[in-house]
């Protein structure tokens, strides 16, 4: 279903070769708070509950939390390594429905959900999402991307 | 100054209405290539597109350029009044993103944050305050390359995060 460029490795997907149902590369997490604070630092994220566990407490967790911004860049990663150089992240969207806390595996999976050509550019639909370790989809969303169709290649 | 939650009332007081529609003071970005990189890094993504200068200036991006979510990192500007955040604590509910061109290491990026809509619920915590912004993010060219609408939630009381502002 994809080209393999033999220097970088990097897969880069056509749209005819795309099908409904195919399952993007999973994207395996394993984050520890000091992950955490490289995010609210690169980020300027700096709400407490990311960091100090009496404020994480203070808020009603149990702990630190993960960043919901730091999933949606996981998810990011999913979508934008599995369509290659050649493809364009069109829309992105995230909801977090349960909180994710460090020293957890934390697997971004993804499938395409459609496929369509509009006005000659092949765009596919993803549906993604954060996958806890008990198997609980934290982070649902969706992906719109646009991948290189065999006549322009 | 701020209300507080009562049963039949509501936090959405007059002057926390009077901010959907404002939008924030604009406030301008220099994308760095070391800001790009340190986000990456951050985030765990080690594709050559953010962080090898060569082989992004032979891919099709003819350049370096930032993650799909590296605006995480552009921080609006203040509103031009203060904003009354009736609660402590902050959830961040998700965030929808819209992208109608890459950004480029060397781009200037201006922000814009506009509160769409306010409205509350009650859960688990008690009263939740939820505010659904749109934020802008336009180049030097004047092409607004992307959107983001995100949905906060804050709630509860006692000592406030100190990052609730923030958001």
């Amino acid at each position: 279903m994809a080209i393999t460029n033999s220097e970088t490795g990097i897969s880069n997907p056509i749209f005819e070769d795309v099908n409904i149902g195919d399952v993007l590369p999973e994207v395996v997490k394993n984050p520890d708070t000091r992950q955490l604070v490289m995010y609210a630092g690169a980020s300027q994220d700096f709400v407490a509950i990311h960091y100090d566990q009496n404020v994480a407490k203070e808020a009603g967790h149990p702990k630190v939390i993960i960043h919901g911004a730091l999933k949606s860049a996981w998810l990011g990663e999913l979508v934008t390594s599995w369509m290659g150089d050649e493809g364009r992240l069109l829309e992105l969207d995230v909801s977090y429905r349960a909180i994710d806390f460090p020293d957890a595996v934390a697997t971004c999976v993804g499938k395409v959900t459609d496929t369509r050509i509009v006005d000659g550019v092949g765009l596919v639909e993803l549906e993604i999402g954060l996958r806890q370790e008990d198997g609980t989809i934290s982070t649902p969303g969706r992906a719109l991307v646009s991948l290189p169709t065999r006549e322009i290649v | 100054m701020t209300t507080s939650a009562s049963p039949g009332g509501t936090v959405i007081s007059d002057e926390l209405r009077s901010f959907v529609g404002l939008e924030s003071i604009p406030t301008t970005y220099d994308i760095e290539r070391h800001a790009v990189e340190r986000f990456a890094a951050a985030i765990g993504d080690s594709s050559h597109l953010y962080s090898n200068r060569d082989a992004a200036n032979a891919s099709s991006y003819g350049s370096l350029i930032a993650p799909p979510t590296f605006f995480r990192s552009l921080l609006p500007g203040d509103y031009p009044k203060a904003y009354p955040e009736p609660f402590a604590h902050i959830l961040d509910g998700g965030s929808k993103y819209r992208y109608n061109e890459p950004v480029k290491v060397g781009d200037r990026i201006t922000v814009v944050r506009k509160i769409t809509d306010l409205f509350e619920k009650h859960g688990r915590m008690g009263t939740m305050l939820f505010k659904i912004s749109e934020i802008s993010y336009t180049n030097q060219m004047d092409r607004l390359v992307a959107t983001q609408t995100t949905t906060t939630i804050t709630y509860g009381t006692g000592e406030k995060d100190s990052g609730v502002g923030d958001h």
